[in-house]
């Protein structure tokens, strides 16, 4: 009946029994207050069954935010851990329970963090900037979003039922093979992995279609926002890697589940196999984060600077060259394989051969504020680290991919230290600021400008102090994931100071939720009263009101130029009248598949059979059944687009 | 009614602006939305191709291709989904002339094909299975099986779609929704006929050399 699942899976040790508490509390209290305040019908009719494009992202937000919690949560936990286990016979986690955090936080963070706030932004962002409506299928938007989210809700769940995976974030064979990893937690990996990744791969192909054919009249692909290029790149690039990793990860379950002998030891499987084909997805989906990031920085400088963007075309070709290289790399992610010295000399330069395009794309940012008027706003603060630690982890990528400096830094701190500068220096800094940079679009609101630069502070104190004594320990040959070291190695100070500085950035996370919370609390004091582009801004989606009305624009705009909003000779506008607007019709099927899909990994992890083929007769009926039916349409009359214009304006004259 | 079927139209010019606008353009972007779906599932079989590529030698004491595969039923698997990519085709030709009783007939062959496809796979593998060679025994059967039940796999979805198509048809007749959805399915069917060609090269007839 109930497959593996026994009581036994409820049973943990102290610090996970105190965070699942936690986590049960704080639900019960969300739950009690929706009902309190009599929002449940509010929360499904405004925002589950919604498929508006500017919804959808801000759920992504707050899922990521969540997610970004009990990532967090971890790393803490692992400074904390490391900081004190200079030989202690006692240490704070156990052995077991250390693996399945250092594996679970990688997942948690790239998989439902940084993936999630970049189809956050993306969309929040593209279809504005393009001057479009909606994206391409709006359904199929929801769709992804419900699934990652069942992605995400899988790994808070093996906090609480069972054990997550033991080995890793990307889950190396013969490890995770049954053989080794007999229970339930490689398979939360995998279905959560597998769940999310189809979202993904659906994210892509929908905002790829949206970028391509839904542009407005007038933006020809060179005339386009370069975050939107930084995102079409980034959509080619999940199209290319996300089925990679559905049919390696889907290979892995079939060892599992079925006792084949794809990544076995015996059997005459390959494990290396596996390393190749997970990286082959791995290394572009690093770029997939980064990509993005480079895009919202390309929009932010320009806007503080006050000057265009220097190198619009070959900041273009710059990021088209990364997504080209980002196939011809993944090797340089085992140089010790062990395969023939020529083969690793190839790797090794095509992986610096990335720094060409990278280094064109900084001195491009830096040349746009060459005689620029440069505010220092708080996203460009973010800016600023973000090339400081960009360029220091960016060098240090360098000397990883000589094959012989690898070598000996192969599976170090030093190693942690470089993707950890990238991924939080480049691809997390790049989302704080453009998450500060377009919040007032969305909201309607400013952040406070004041908490988010202590915020920054924190952050980029905390994030050196972090991880600069984590190169040094690589250099002093401490490797990644130790859950114990001996005193006489004199690792311990260096682990501690790395403990304070994920201390500051505690602070640094801390002062921006609150800074969030604060601002919605004084939104009416906040207010954007600059009729929506309080930064003056020069793309599309500043050219409608904050926050954009349901159908984005009353009349779809047209283009000539890049940077509409600073052309000298803007196409004319003429006095027209207001349109019927269809927009598609909101619907729950979205939200019923991905829950089904979470109920569906989750019986299959325990071997509940059953309840797993149910949930995908179940799945498939709904897929069957919404397409089999008209599309269904809600049309916003002209009488009422006016009215909701001219309530913008009303609002304006008050302000 | 007649001019909404015509599968390459333009869009028409936007009431705003006089221009051609992308937003009414539903035909070419469900059209292209699929394509580049297709694309991907394409990457995933490639991977698999891979897989297959670097295992198929590793028969770790089994079997290998030679001993097992047997070129008479893999061809008349590869005639029977080659002639449904030919009947569904004439089903979309059919549908594009607003002929809906010969789609509909031709829909039926397309169905009958691939469902004669599927027995003759599902016979392949039960004969292997019987023989006491099933995907646990070798890297080699792990990947063959997988390749070729992921392609089966896809042929059992294919085959439930077009079920569904033929009750949309009858149901709603031929609509710019139903018609949409046919082409889209000819699509796959195709694309999955792509795949079979490369299946029948580099597995059963390289197999057997």
């Amino acid at each position: 009946m109930f497959g593996n699942l026994t009581l036994e899976a409820f049973q943990h040790d102290f610090v996970q029994t105190m965070a699942v508490m936690g986590g049960v509390v704080n639900g019960v209290l969300l739950i009690a207050l929706i009902t309190y305040l009599k929002k449940w019908k509010w929360l499904w009719n405004e925002w589950i069954t919604t498929v508006d494009h500017k919804k959808i992202g801000i759920m992504y937000i707050v899922v990521v935010l969540i997610m970004f919690l009990k990532g967090f949560a971890d790393a803490m936990l692992m400074r904390i851990q490391q900081a004190t286990a200079a030989g202690a016979t006692h240490p704070f986690l156990g052995s077991e329970h250390f693996q399945e955090i250092f594996s679970a936080h990688g997942a948690t963070m790239i998989f439902f963090v940084a993936m999630g706030f970049m189809f956050g932004i993306m969309n929040l962002i593209i279809p504005l900037q393009i001057g479009a409506r909606d994206v391409a299928f709006p359904f199929l938007n929801a769709v992804s979003f419900w699934l990652f989210t069942a992605g995400g809700m899988l790994i808070l769940i093996s906090l609480a039922v069972g054990h997550f995976s033991v080995s890793g974030w990307l889950s190396y064979p013969p490890l995770s093979g049954v053989e080794y990893s007999p229970n339930e937690g490689v398979d939360y990996w995998a279905w959560s992995i597998q769940i999310s990744g189809i979202g993904s791969t659906f994210s892509g192909i929908n905002f790829l279609v949206t970028i391509l054919k839904m542009r407005c009249p007038g933006m020809t692909l060179m005339k386009m926002p370069i975050f939107v290029w930084s995102s079409l790149c980034a959509m080619v690039l999940v199209i290319f890697a996300f089925p990679i990793l559905t049919a390696t990860v889907g290979m892995l379950m079939l060892d599992r589940y079925l006792g084949m002998h794809f990544f076995t030891a015996g059997g005459g499987g390959n494990p290396m196999l596996y390393f190749n084909l997970i990286w082959a997805w791995g290394h572009p989906e690093v770029y997939i984060l980064i990509l993005p990031a480079f895009g919202i920085f390309s929009e932010v400088v320009p806007t503080f600077s006050e000057k265009r963007l220097f190198g619009y075309a070959s900041m273009v070709w710059a990021m088209i060259v990364i997504a080209v290289l980002s196939f011809l790399v993944w090797l340089h992610h085992f140089f010790t394989m062990g395969a023939s010295p020529n083969v690793n000399a190839f790797f090794g330069i095509m992986t610096m051969l990335v720094a060409i395009p990278t280094g064109v794309k900084i001195f491009n940012w830096l040349f746009t504020k060459y005689r620029g008027k440069v505010h220092f706003t708080s996203p460009m603060l973010w800016f600023f680290s973000f090339v400081l630690n960009f360029s220091v982890a960016g060098m240090t990528g360098i000397l990883l991919a000589a094959p012989p400096v690898d070598f000996q830094v192969h599976n170090s701190l030093f190693l942690v230290a470089h993707f950890h500068g990238m991924v939080i220096g480049g691809v997390l800094f790049g989302f704080f600021a453009g998450f500060t940079y377009w919040f007032p679009k969305y909201t309607g609101f400013f952040i406070d400008e004041r908490l988010n630069r202590m915020a920054f502070f924190c952050w980029f104190a905390g994030l050196l102090l972090a991880f600069m004594p984590l190169y040094m320990l690589g250099f002093m040959g401490a490797t990644r994931r130790l859950d114990h070291y001996d005193p006489s190695t004199g690792w311990q100070p260096l682990f501690i100071i790395a403990a304070l500085g994920g201390v500051i950035i505690f602070f640094g996370a801390l002062i921006q939720f609150l800074g969030l919370f604060w601002s919605i609390y004084k939104r009416k004091e906040n207010r954007d009263t600059t009729g929506g582009n309080p930064w003056n801004g020069r793309t599309l989606e500043w050219a409608t009101h904050s926050p954009p009305p349901i159908y984005n624009f009353a009349f779809i705009p047209t283009v000539n130029q890049l940077d509409p909003l600073w052309a000298d000779n803007p196409p004319k506008e003429e006095k027209r009248e207001y349109q019927d607007i269809h927009l598609p019709e909101d619907t729950p099927v979205a939200f019923y598949i991905g829950t089904l899909c979470m109920i569906l990994g989750f019986a299959f992890t325990w071997q509940i059979h059953w309840l797993g083929i149910l949930c995908f007769a179940g799945i498939l009926g709904l897929i069957i059944a919404h397409l089999s039916e008209k599309e269904k349409h809600m049309t916003i009359t002209a009488e009422e687009v006016r009215k909701i214009e001219e309530s913008y304006t009303k609002r304006q004259q008050t302000a | 009614m007649t001019d909404s079927l015509i599968v390459h139209h333009t869009p028409e010019p936007h009431p705003d602006t006089g221009r051609p606008d992308p937003h009414q353009d539903y035909f070419s972007m469900r059209f292209i939305g699929f394509w580049v779906y297709l694309m991907t599932d394409c990457i995933l079989f490639t991977t698999l191709f891979i897989t297959y590529a670097v295992l198929h030698t590793n028969t770790f004491g089994g079997p290998s291709g030679k001993d097992l595969f047997e070129l008479k039923l893999a061809f008349g698997e590869t005639m029977a989904l080659l002639f449904s990519s030919v009947t569904c085709g004439l089903a979309v030709l059919a549908a594009v002339h607003q002929r809906l009783r010969a789609s509909l007939v031709w829909l039926g062959v397309t169905i009958t094909l691939g469902l004669s496809f599927l027995t003759m796979e599902l016979w392949e593998f039960h004969h292997f299975y019987s023989m006491g060679h099933s995907w646990r025994e070798s890297a080699f059967l792990s990947s063959f099986f997988t390749l070729v039940g992921t392609h089966g796999l896809h042929i059992t979805f294919g085959l439930t779609w077009a079920g569904v198509m033929v009750g949309q048809l009858l149901y709603h007749g031929l609509t710019v929704d139903t018609f949409r959805r046919l082409v889209l399915f000819s699509l796959f069917w195709h694309f999955l006929d792509l795949i079979w060609i490369f299946i029948f090269t580099f597995v059963y007839l390289m197999g057997v050399i």
